[in-house]
């Protein structure tokens, strides 16, 4: 596929596969389940009663359309590209993660589920499920990585207020690969009584398709947005890419707008080592983790690697697959930005334009503080804020020096 | 000529019984162990030695068997070095089938599977499991796997549909391998119920031997899955708690033993 095939984009295909990614690597045990859960998608998606339940959801509890800002301060910091802000962070719940939350839970009540799990690593989507399992009046269980538990506490706070119970993973590096991992189990056993929803577009198929299509409401308005207010298309749009839902929900509804250039921006994390990071397309090779095929980080022996970043929900091993797929196209760059970066751009959000993002966003605002100021001033870019940043203080209390000096 | 696994299977056919298979992780707790472990399971009277792959991310798996491939990889066991305990077990026992339990990562991506299936028959290895590889995603991973000569035995789960069962079946030429219980490995309380019924309808669609596992943990239990007719019964994880203990110096490997000899004699 070509640059230029994009008009008839299309992916993924009936079995699951974007190119050579993505796919249904699971013990026989979860297929009935997943094939339970495609069909009663495709019902859906085509069902103009669920659309308009969806919408009015998004609409009135999300708080949808997100705004799109122009960022007035940044853009004369930077010295570059007229610069917007896709403002996820504005959602209720604080991230793009309600948008799928919500859209999951529907799919549920369609299937007659009544207990609700998810696996959650900055917590934002532990807290979007709790929230619209709330709503509905579901049980709700969800597995948080220990290690995790202690870096987002207040999240966890916030998830027991919902009255969904949070469950401790302690099995390896204890973060979100050991949380989905922890919440498939669960599936597996429980699958007639119980619907998983799946935070990021991950995973076995239909999952990766079903979050993506979910997510799209993020590109579809920045879209109309921007060509309400400019005109025209933007020259470039970034975002964080963990497992890749707030990206590929801002990508994909301009894959075929040849001329805008996306920038996916993994976590740097410390420095380039196997271990150090999370930046899957520039240490990771092709494998399977957790259901699907993707670019994942290993070792020679085919065993997972150990990930860090200073950001939860940017510290997983695997990306998406259609992430893998738009890469080895070269519909998008993928690139990173290190912890410190992201730490700064964090800061600096807060001094200029009174922003408090989320540390992973901070990773796709470090990114356009580095390489915007080579953009023209009339190129327009937009970021995506993907969520805000108030579960991340705690954490940051005392890290952060740089706050005394910039006074 | 007929293969080990269908040598071992007529052979307790004709002792009116079904085979035991006794899953052990490869490399739990260390190489050397392990060996000991496994021969330690054949004396007492397995009759098919199933060897699990430690693999990092262990999804399908309950506790027991998470906490034994850690074990296994921290004391620096990969998929190639269970490829050479496989060939020492085989030395000391030839006729005891030996059959991979794997995730596909560790053996499809640490150097291919061609290569990895195929060092596997040389040493010693009748079948593979690849747990993780259902026949959706079969055909890119079939020509490295059939051209080895390694046999495969497929997973049919208590949530199948007949017709999908139907097309399983075709798939395999080791065993069909029925899941039990719905959910992850790990010792059960009570055996499942409506197993009978479940072996019977896969014996529709195939003339392979039909073996049932998952939840096993007792000669009682053993018991009660002899008596739906099935032509194995696999035990893991309590063997492997068995080992754990062995492991951290509150068991011996004559207590594993006593285990399996109890095991094998409830049949």
């Amino acid at each position: 596929m070509k640059k230029n095939n994009f008009e008839n984009y299309k992916l993924p295909d009936t079995r699951g596969h974007f190119g050579e990614f993505g796919g249904k690597f699971v013990p026989e045990t979860l297929i009935p389940v997943l094939e339970e859960l495609e069909n009663v998608y495709n019902e859906c998606r085509k069902d103009p009663a669920f659309r308009k339940e969806l919408d009015g959801l998004l609409n009135d509890y999300v708080g949808r359309p997100t705004p799109l800002y122009f960022a007035e301060r940044l853009t004369q910091h930077i010295g570059g590209p007229k610069i917007y802000i896709k403002r996820e962070d504005l959602c209720h719940t604080g991230a793009h993660k309600i948008n799928n939350a919500i859209g999951q839970i529907l799919l549920a009540r369609k299937m007659g589920k009544k207990r609700i799990i998810a696996e959650t690593g900055a917590g934002q989507h532990g807290v979007a499920t709790a929230t619209a399992a709330a709503r509905f009046g579901l049980e709700c269980v969800i597995y948080m990585g220990e290690v995790d538990m202690k870096r987002q506490a207040l999240n966890v706070y916030r998830m027991r207020l919902l009255g969904a119970e949070v469950r401790a993973v302690k099995a390896g590096q204890k973060t979100l690969k050991e949380a989905v991992s922890e919440a498939i189990r669960d599936w597996v056993a429980n699958s007639r009584t119980t619907h998983y929803i799946l935070g990021s577009a991950l995973g076995p198929h239909p999952f990766p398709m079903i979050v993506r299509d979910f997510q799209s409401v993020i590109g579809i308005e920045t879209r109309e947005q921007i060509l309400r207010k400019e005109g025209r298309l933007p020259d470039i749009i970034t975002a964080c890419v963990g497992g890749g839902s707030n990206s590929i929900g801002i990508f994909h509804p301009f894959l075929k707008d040849i001329s805008t250039r996306l920038v996916g921006v993994e976590a740097g994390g410390r420095g380039p080592l196997l271990g150090d990071h999370a930046a899957r397309f520039s240490g990771g090779r092709i494998g399977i983790l957790q259901g699907t095929r993707s670019y994942v980080l290993q070792d020679e022996n085919g065993q997972i690697a150990m990930t860090h970043s200073i950001s939860a929900g940017l510290d997983y091993a695997a990306v998406g697959p259609e992430h893998s797929l738009l890469m080895k196209e070269g519909r998008v760059e993928y690139t990173k930005v290190s912890d410190d970066e992201a730490l700064s751009a964090f800061q600096i959000m807060n001094r200029i334009e009174g922003i408090l993002p989320a540390l992973e966003s901070s990773h796709a605002v470090a990114w356009a503080l580095k390489e915007f100021p080579s953009l023209g001033k009339d190129n327009l870019a937009i970021i995506n804020m993907s969520g805000r940043g108030d579960k991340d203080i705690e954490q940051l209390a005392g890290k952060l020096p740089a706050v005394e000096r910039l006074k | 000529m007929s293969s080990l696994l269908e040598k071992c299977f007529s052979l307790c056919a004709s002792e009116k019984r079904p085979a035991l298979i006794a899953y052990i992780t490869a490399g739990d707790p260390d190489y050397q162990r392990s060996l000991a472990v496994a021969d330690a399971v054949i004396e007492a009277g397995a009759d098919i030695v199933e060897l699990g792959v430690p693999f990092s991310d262990p999804l399908a798996d309950g506790e027991a068997n998470q906490l034994a491939a850690q074990r296994a990889l921290e004391s620096g066991m990969t998929p190639w070095k269970v490829l050479d305990l496989a060939k020492e077990i085989k030395e000391k026992h030839p006729s005891v089938p030996l059959v991979l339990f794997t995730y596909l990562n560790p053996v499809a991506y640490s150097g291919g599977l061609g290569k990895y299936c195929g060092d596997a028959v040389l040493n010693g290895i009748d079948a593979i499991l690849p747990l993780d590889l259902p026949p959706e995603e079969y055909s890119e991973y079939e020509k490295d796997i059939v051209s080895s000569g390694i046999k495969t035995v497929i997973l049919v789960a208590p949530t199948t549909g007949e017709e999908r069962m139907k097309s399983l079946c075709s798939n395999a030429d080791a065993f069909i391998y029925y899941v039990c219980r719905e959910g992850v490995t790990g010792e059960r309380k009570e055996f499942a119920s409506g197993v009978h019924e479940r072996v019977e309808l896969i014996r529709k669609y195939t003339k392979l031997p039909v073996v049932v596992g998952f939840g096993i943990a007792s000669p009682e239990h053993v018991i009660a899955a002899a008596a739906t007719g099935v032509d194995g019964v696999v035990v893991g994880s309590a063997i492997v708690r068995k080992v754990e203990a062995f492991a951290h110096g509150k068991g011996s490997l004559k207590e594993i033993k006593d285990f399996v000899s109890s095991l094998r004699q409830a049949l």
